[in-house]
């Protein structure tokens, strides 16, 4: 198969029932390898990895902390890709994943800032800084919310899923200038924050640095957490598809009766 | 255009409780600092140039609920749907006329509420440099906000949630050229990305909110 057909095989999941269709069939497997991998690699980072002679064992908090930062940013981004699916070629299952992964990447975040101050406190004598990377933290949590809060507004639901995704699309520019904007301004504030050095709060630049002995279960359980986003999409999806087919249902039957 | 334009302004002169507005929110704000962190005049020096920053977004958005709800709820906006004029021109004459009926007279008042607050003496250009820059980003903004919330009956909760996230870059910029200018620092940095900013959410922005009004208007 050459790429287009394959991209083009790609579109068939557009239709709903095929996507609930595969779904239900992907999902059982999926479950399971989500519940091997993340138990393995939390379990195996917990228990089976010795405490660094520095942090002791808060140098575990790492298994949940950095997955769900990874996947509090891809989860924006894939409800890019969706929103930018959702505009182009008004794929109703792309709307809907959309909105499926938005409270779950939201959680993610919230996840990864309360692990983090959990973390900061015995390391760095604080529950929060205003650090760049925690405050980016903080201001997607934000993008997140009226993100929801505006699907949850609107009740026709085309222009719910046409509204949000020009939010998404204006609010990720907004998000990035954000980001940036927010590292310059710390370092105008505080002259260098030395005593915190940033990388280590998402873990971009502490994976290389890690060693082995962590890293290993690390990579199990970000898979873990990733296979554990991919699971609950196409869950919520499958939930979103089923609940508006009730709804057509009941409006038919509200026609006929 | 300028009918248009013309008809906004009058309409927000004439028609009570929309001009003044934003200016005394904008004066009680600004009186209710020194009431809540103390009337030291140090730590007010220090912290007039953020504030007077925070004071005029928060004027800014005060207004914004009404920016396109009363002419939705009067039929007028799909007047102008129907218009010959595009709708990303409307929704930049609708932002240029909230900046020229609220962003303006912020920037006009924010020196005399700076003595208020004991604003260093170089810090007042710099303060009205930076509020005249943002501010019109701060108008531009906010119309694709009241056009994303436009159809809803309890939009102006919403409304804040959902512009405030987008304010963010105009205010870490525009506070630092204010702040830095106070202090008597470089600010050609914040300054220039303060400018970018605004020219781009000028130039880019009234795209979405049009597309977005496009879809509350079906």
């Amino acid at each position: 198969m050459t790429i287009s057909t394959r991209l083009n095989a790609l579109w068939e999941y557009a239709n709903p029932r095929k996507f609930l269709a595969t779904t239900e069939r992907v999902l059982p497997v999926l479950w399971l390898l989500t519940a091997v991998t993340l138990i393995g690699g939390l379990v195996w980072g917990f228990f089976f990895t010795p405490d660094d002679f520095r942090q002791g064992s808060t140098v575990k908090i790492i298994y949940v902390h950095v997955p769900s930062a990874f996947l509090a940013t891809s989860a924006w981004f894939m409800m890019l890709v969706t929103s930018l699916v959702w505009l182009i070629r008004r794929h109703h299952v792309s709307a809907l994943a959309s909105r499926a992964a938005a409270p779950i990447g939201a959680v993610m975040t919230m996840i990864a800032l309360i692990t983090g101050a959990i973390w900061g406190q015995p390391m760095w004598g604080t529950w929060w800084e205003w650090d760049p990377r925690l405050t980016s933290f903080l201001v997607l949590f934000l993008f997140y919310l009226g993100y929801i809060a505006l699907w949850e507004a609107i009740e026709d639901p085309d222009t719910a899923a046409d509204l949000t995704s020009v939010l998404c699309l204006v609010g990720s520019v907004f998000a990035v200038l954000s980001r940036y904007a927010v590292y310059f301004w710390n370092q105008g504030l505080h002259q260098g924050a030395s005593v915190l050095r940033a990388g280590a709060v998402t873990g971009a630049d502490t994976t290389e640095k890690v060693s082995n002995v962590y890293a290993y279960p690390l990579l199990l359980s970000m898979v873990g957490f990733f296979l554990l986003f991919v699971a609950l999409v196409f869950y919520r999806t499958g939930t979103e598809i089923r609940a508006r087919r009730i709804k057509a249902l009941l409006a038919r039957e509200r026609v006929n009766g | 255009m300028i009918a248009l334009l013309k008809r906004d302004l009058v309409l927000a002169l004439r028609a009570g409780g929309g001009f003044g507005l934003g200016l005394a929110f904008f004066l009680i704000v600004t009186v209710l600092v020194p009431f809540s962190v103390g009337p030291q005049s140090a730590l007010l020096a220090s912290i007039a140039p953020g504030v007077l920053w925070l004071g005029a977004l928060l004027a800014c958005l005060l207004s914004l609920d009404r920016l396109l709800a009363l002419d939705w709820e009067d039929g007028t906006l799909d007047l102008l749907a129907t218009a010959p004029l595009p709708l990303e021109s409307v929704v930049t004459i609708k932002a240029l006329a909230h900046w020229l009926t609220t962003g303006l007279p912020l920037v006009l008042a924010a020196p005399v509420l700076g003595v208020l607050l004991n604003l260093p003496g170089p810090g007042f250009l710099w303060l009205v440099v930076s509020l005249a820059l943002g501010t019109p980003a701060l108008s531009v903004i906010g119309t694709f906000g009241a056009a994303l919330t436009v159809g809803l009956k309890r939009g102006g909760l919403l409304l804040s949630l959902l512009v405030l996230p987008l304010y963010m870059p105009t205010l870490i910029y525009g506070a630092e050229v204010a702040r830095r200018g106070a202090e008597g620092m470089t600010l050609a940095t914040p300054l220039m990305m303060l400018a970018g900013i605004s020219a781009a959410v000028i130039a880019l922005l009234p795209f979405a909110s049009a597309a977005v009004l496009r879809v509350n208007l079906r």
